[in-house]
């Protein structure tokens, strides 16, 4: 696993309160991980942070899953 | 239409001197001063470097992280002390939750969570990174707002400002709701959590607060000649209010009857008491008529008492005023020397106390008397230092706060 795949499950875990084994590629923030809508802001804010870009709203809308987070970041992370 | 009469049946507490009501109870009647040393955060160059904090308090001994993580310490407490008030009440096992409301006082909301996110921002570049949850846990319904939320209660909700009398007028308005109809129950009380940066500094900046750092545990001294200011608590008071009728149905226990509540305001200055007490003669007096007795009945007084030179003497002028000789019959005390000033929370925990000594025949202290004021009149009782034995069947509890605003509770021993 990649070094932003690894930070990007952590940010997840810690934010979500969920376990490590939760955190599948195909695993969706609102329907498999309990988040609500300000939780997903509260994550794409923190992967923002965590990896020093900015992700525009119309692309936001469409990282709904840990693997859609993941591969965002890798082609977009500084 | 015909006022329904309104009872506690449930009691929930969780204070400087007690996480529950039992333990506070076994803290206010042993005279047990809450009062230490700020941990919270590096105090080192405040005026005030204590406070009476909630003691080892951990967010994680009642939330789950993500929950917790969501709300300031005043919507905590204001849920730890609910879900004891309404376990207490046995409400839960058969009510209609469309008629159970939510009303709730905090005079300030997420003071920490203000500030830190502050902070934050001012150490950045300019660039807004302000947290989704920021909003929702600062502002002070989110307290009212969660605890609905919990347990799915859809009557009436809000939250009541009044600074520190914010607690008492949740009571008041749960009180009026109840008895006109529109809500079978009502949980109510109040919290706060202030002790912050920016608490700290900004009640010292007001000279409001005792800066008695070589004593904490005796700061907090009520009436006394050398008192010089209050001592900040933190903490929530909780009570479940419900028309008679509706208790009676269920065969809830019942902890006392509320008969009454005043409101006034001093229309005098933003921060500084009436010295004259002219405010504070009105709401005990409006209090008296709402209840519909008369100040002879009255037993005893749980004062707004904060410790500060110009309150204390104002409240018991007052208290001379609307009582005449009948103050000497009275027990007075200031439980506020034990838990310090809860601020928003006061008027919850202060009815708490005084409901538990109508129940237990006993009055809480004014502890931390060292030194008779020459300026108060020492024929009135003021129960220093120790619990008093006392049948207590109507007690009064005044809060006031800064902007003037003043209300008074009454709370009755239950009789059919």
């Amino acid at each position: 696993m990649s070094e932003i795949a690894e930070k990007v499950r952590a940010i997840i875990i810690d934010k979500l309160g969920v376990e490590e084994s939760e955190v599948t590629p195909e695993a969706s923030f609102t329907n498999d991980l309990g988040a609500d809508s300000l939780d997903t802001v509260e994550l794409i804010m923190e992967f923002e942070k965590e990896f020093n870009v900015s992700i525009p709203d119309d692309q936001a809308e469409n990282i709904a899953t840990v693997g859609q987070a993941i591969s965002y970041l890798e082609e977009h992370a500084k | 239409m015909e006022l329904k009469r309104v009872v506690v049946t449930g009691l929930g507490a969780l204070t400087p001197i007690g996480k529950t009501v039992a333990e506070y109870w076994h803290g206010l009647s042993n005279g047990v001063s809450g009062a230490a040393p700020i941990t919270r955060f590096n105090a080192g160059k405040f005026k005030t470097q204590f406070a009476c904090e909630i003691k080892g308090y951990n967010p994680e001994d009642y939330f789950e992280k993500k929950e917790g993580r969501k709300m300031d310490y005043f919507t905590q407490f204001a849920l730890i002390a609910s879900n004891e008030a309404i376990a207490d009440s046995g409400i839960l096992e058969n009510v209609n939750r469309d008629r159970v409301g939510v009303i709730w006082g905090s005079g300030i909301g997420g003071l920490k969570t203000f500030q830190d996110e502050s902070i934050q921002f001012g150490l950045g570049d300019g660039t807004p990174r302000y947290n989704p949850f920021f909003i929702p846990k600062m502002i002070a319904d989110s307290s009212s707002g969660n605890i609905s939320i919990k347990y799915g209660f859809r009557g009436p909700n809000f939250v009541t400002t009044s600074a520190c009398a914010s607690s008492s007028d949740s009571i008041v308005a749960a009180l009026n709701y109840i008895r006109l109809g529109m809500a079978d129950v009502v949980v109510t009380g109040g919290s706060e959590a202030a002790i912050t940066e920016s608490g700290i500094g900004g009640f010292n900046a007001l000279k409001a607060m005792s800066e008695r750092n070589d004593d904490p545990l005796t700061a907090s001294r009520p009436y006394d000649k050398d008192r010089d200011g209050f001592v900040l608590g933190e903490g929530a008071g909780a009570l479940v209010l419900e028309s008679y009728e509706h208790a009676k149905a269920r065969g809830a226990k019942i902890y006392a009857e509320v008969i009454g509540g005043g409101l006034s305001s001093d229309a005098y200055h933003i921060t500084a008491p009436d010295p004259n007490g002219e405010g504070v003669v009105l709401v005990m007096q409006n209090a008296l008529r709402d209840a519909g007795i008369t100040p002879d009945q009255v037993d005893y007084i749980n004062t707004h008492g904060t410790s500060t030179p110009l309150g204390d003497g104002a409240e018991v002028t007052a208290i001379q005023k609307v009582f005449g000789e009948h103050a000497y019959n009275l027990n007075i005390s200031s439980t506020k020397s034990m838990t310090g000033h809860l601020l928003g929370g006061a008027g919850g925990v202060e009815a708490v106390a005084a409901i538990l000594a109508i129940q237990n025949g006993i009055v809480p202290p004014t502890i931390n008397h060292f030194t008779d004021d020459e300026n108060i009149d020492p024929r009135l009782n003021f129960t220093f230092n120790e619990a008093q034995k006392r049948e207590v069947n109507i007690a009064l509890s005044n809060t006031f706060g800064f902007g003037g605003h003043n209300t008074s509770v009454i709370f009755k021993k239950f009789a059919e």
